[in-house]
């Protein structure tokens, strides 16, 4: 079990859980990252953050530490 | 019988097209009330009773960002008589997330299947029926772009809303949630309408904020809310909100399972475009030669020279002079000229000269926009502008801003998150707009005999002053309240749309000029009476000399104020007053005031860099270091009239107007004082009180700059205070 921060580039895992309460969380589920569901790690910016995931058939950004708070594996 | 139809979708699903589509040209831009979201409305084409609402573009009717709570009470306070929901049918399972809540509402529905055209020739196929029989409301295939099925959209909503029946969509959700949510509805039923009770039961379910506030309930009740949703929390092992988040996805991934057929294409043409337009390597180059050639075009090249044409030829020959032969011919007085051509029509002159400069800015803007770049900007550039507080987005305000206050300040638009964005309307005017260069020409080639390093030092001090009042006031509890979160849809690149483009471009470009004219016009009367009248051996009147106006008085009283910076001299107190009418004023009121006599040659004398002629102006200063303390006072207090009007109107909010300004004064003020004091007494000056105080201002900005954020849960606690005593409250 790890957090989306640690998944290198190219690879798809599950999500497990998601950490964390209020507005933030609430945006990342109203974005599509719920239990359950695949997501693929396409990209990180070229500076380093944040990072491009593909999730339910669209292309979503995410700074690092918010990855953090999403549990996969 | 008249009809409200709200338009409602995610952002990118092509609301904005299908809108202009159906409304055509009969459109009305205004903000929503108290913030600076656009509300658009229309009426629909050949229907003159069919009014067309264009809510904001938003993913979910959370509590949470600006757009959603508008959309939201629109909703449900407002009640349209119907619904169109457009749902990109290339994105349609996120889509169709927002689509549930919609449907929860219970106002009838109708669902504009978007974007059919792309999902037709993916492969995909979409089992409309199917989908409609089980979301039960009518779907209709649409394509905003290509003007096909609008017919029958309009068709159905208007006899959907003429018909009057409420939506009857009723998901279902797992036992432990219907459970808990038919024993809210039963607790709540008398005090919400009953058509909304669905999605009140689910709101109260979801200790949703903006409806605990608004429904009063005894206590008894709350606590018997609270009691079953605990239990059902319980069970499911999550929260509640986050429970009818989950199972909201679990139930569009069933219903996208079963009637959508996804043909397994690869890699798409966006795909590929990204995977080098967001390169590791290629990013950054990629990123600046676009922001180098917005900028050349925009500012460097088409735009100043279209708006040298409106200023000078325009504004100054074709208007100005003709207006003022006629006027004597016809035997008006001279002071009466004056006011006309000079304090009117030349205020009214400079905010057309920025006009055709806008229009370009605003033009690429709506590029950047609606081909999808905007986004990319964001991802790109986040790094490095949320340590200051600052969005990704933030770059392009401040790069436009190089040229003029006024549109970077409007570009800030695109910027989602109220707080960077009010930021960046904060520290926008810091950046040297191209007003201010004839003022840096000035003291660099009169005090500093045009060394190479004033220039440069100018653009440093705008970037520095953005990144220490972006740290600085981040901290603060005004810009600590919520924490805007980063989560951002990466939308698949568009050909921009030519409609869109110039309708967006005409859009920025006339709510600025609307705006613009009354308080701009009247400041710029405003300083040219004090500049033109004044007491001359007793009597009030028109003076020839700046020495003998009205300003001069001011001038003298404000002086004192200025000397802790090294000019307290009425000469260069005026040129700071006469600067906020524009920038480049400043060059022209020395001109007038010293020796040299004549403001043209002035202006001349720096383009020319003519060291010796320019003494007279040299002299007004004691020092260097004084000199370029009113450099650094000039170029950082508050902008022009123009560009407080725009921050004004872009604020929407007084007091944050008020904030702002004041902020880069105060700020501008610290800084030259600090850099004076400190710079006199480190080059031999002796120790004075000033010293003292600049040592204390420089130990309190160093201590705001690197003292620890406070924690969240003070703020959170103090937050409720701040709206109260700051009184900035939305």
């Amino acid at each position: 079990m790890a957090s989306l921060r640690e998944v290198p580039c190219g690879q798809t895992v599950t999500v497990i859980k998601i950490c964390g309460e209020g507005a933030l969380k609430r945006r990342i589920m109203d974005m599509g990252i719920t239990k359950g569901v695949e997501i693929f790690v396409r990209k990180v910016a070229p500076l380093g953050d944040p990072v491009e995931v593909k999730v339910r058939g669209y292309e979503l950004s995410l700074r690092k530490t918010d990855a953090e708070m999403i549990e996969v594996k | 019988m008249p009809v409200t139809i709200a338009l409602a979708g995610n952002p990118n699903s092509g609301k904005t097209t299908m809108f202009n589509a159906l409304t055509g040209s009969s459109q009305r831009v205004g903000n929503w009330p108290g913030v600076t979201v656009d509300k658009k409305e229309g009426r629909l084409k050949k229907y003159k009773d069919v009014t067309i609402i264009d809510l904001p573009g938003i993913y979910s009717l959370s509590p949470y960002t600006l757009e959603e709570v508008i959309s939201r009470d629109y909703l449900v306070n407002e009640k349209p008589d119907v619904i169109i929901n457009i749902v990109d049918g290339s994105n349609i399972e996120r889509n169709l997330y927002l689509t549930t809540q919609i449907l929860d509402v219970g106002i009838p529905v109708v669902i504009a299947l978007n974007m059919i055209d792309i999902v037709n020739k993916s492969g995909d196929i979409i089992d409309i029926k199917k989908l409609s029989e089980t979301l039960s409301c009518p779907v209709i295939e649409t394509s905003a772009q290509k003007g096909t099925g609008l017919e029958a959209l309009t068709k159905k909503a208007i006899e959907l809303a003429k018909a009057g029946k409420k939506g009857t969509f009723k998901r279902q959700f797992s036992k432990p949630v219907e459970l808990a949510l038919s024993n809210i509805a039963e607790l709540i039923k008398n005090n919400v309408p009953d058509e909304n009770l669905r999605w009140y039961s689910i709101k109260f379910f979801e200790r949703d904020e903006k409806v605990l506030e608004r429904i009063t309930l005894s206590d008894v009740i709350k606590g018997k809310i609270e009691q079953i949703i605990l239990a059902c929390e319980e069970e499911l092992d999550d929260n509640s909100a986050s429970i009818i988040a989950s199972e909201s996805y679990e139930y569009i991934s069933d219903v996208v399972r079963s009637y959508v057929k996804k043909s397994r294409s690869g890699t798409t043409l966006s795909d590929k475009i990204d995977s080098i337009v967001t390169s590791r390597w290629l990013g950054l180059p990629i990123f600046a030669a676009i922001m180098f050639l917005v900028y050349y075009v925009s500012v460097s090249t088409v735009g100043s020279y279209v708006t040298d044409f409106t200023n000078d030829m325009f504004v100054g020959e074709w208007i100005q002079a003709p207006l003022a032969n006629w006027l004597t011919s016809i035997g008006t007085a001279e002071w009466m000229i004056g006011l006309i051509v000079d304090g009117i029509v030349g205020g009214l002159g400079a905010i057309i000269g920025f006009l055709p400069q806008m229009l370009i800015l605003f033009f690429f803007l709506a590029i950047l926009e609606d081909s999808g770049y905007m986004a990319r900007i964001a991802f790109l550039m986040d790094r490095i502008f949320r340590k200051v507080g600052l969005s990704g987005k933030s770059f392009i305000p401040l790069l436009i801003g190089t040229g003029c206050g006024v549109p970077g300040i409007m570009a800030a638009r695109t910027i989602e998150q109220q707080n960077d964005r009010r930021m960046t309307i904060m520290t926008t005017t810091f950046m040297p707009c191209g007003a201010k260069l004839p003022l840096i020409a000035l003291i660099s080639s009169a005090v500093f005999g045009g060394t190479w390093w004033v220039a440069p030092s100018a653009y440093f001090l705008g970037i520095g002053a953005v990144v220490i009042s972006g740290i600085i006031l981040k901290k603060t509890k005004l810009f600590m309240g919520e924490s805007s979160p980063f989560v951002i849809e990466l939308p698949a690149y568009h050909i921009p749309m030519a409609g869109n483009v110039i309708r967006s471009m005409f859009e920025r470009g006339s709510s600025f000029v609307k705006k613009a004219f009354t308080v701009y016009t009247l400041a710029s009367i405003l300083v040219w009476f004090g500049a033109s009248f004044g007491f001359v051996n007793g009597t009030f009147g028109l003076v020839d000399n700046l020495n003998n106006s009205v300003l001069h008085n001011i001038g003298n009283s404000l002086a004192l104020i200025f000397a802790p910076l090294g000019f307290g001299r009425w000469e260069t107190t005026v040129a700071s007053i006469m600067g906020l009418a524009a920038k480049e004023q400043v060059v022209g009121v020395f001109g007038v005031l010293t020796s040299i006599g004549n403001e043209d040659l002035a202006l001349e004398m720096v383009d020319s860099a003519n060291v010796g002629g320019l003494s007279p102006i040299a002299a007004l200063f004691s020092s260097g270091i004084a000199a370029y303390s009113f450099l650094i006072f000039n170029l950082l207090c508050a902008p022009c009239f123009a560009a407080m009007n725009t921050i004004r109107t872009e604020m929407n909010n007084w007091k944050w107007t008020v904030f702002a300004i004041g902020y880069e004064c105060v700020f501008a003020y610290v800084i030259a004082l600090i850099f004076y004091q400190l710079g006199t007494f480190f080059s031999g000056g002796s120790f004075t009180a000033g010293t003292a105080v600049a040592f204390i201002l420089l130990a309190v900005l160093l201590f705001m700059l690197f003292r620890p954020a406070p924690k969240q849960h003070d703020i959170e606690k103090s937050d409720s205070n701040l709206s109260a005593t700051a009184g900035v409250s939305e």
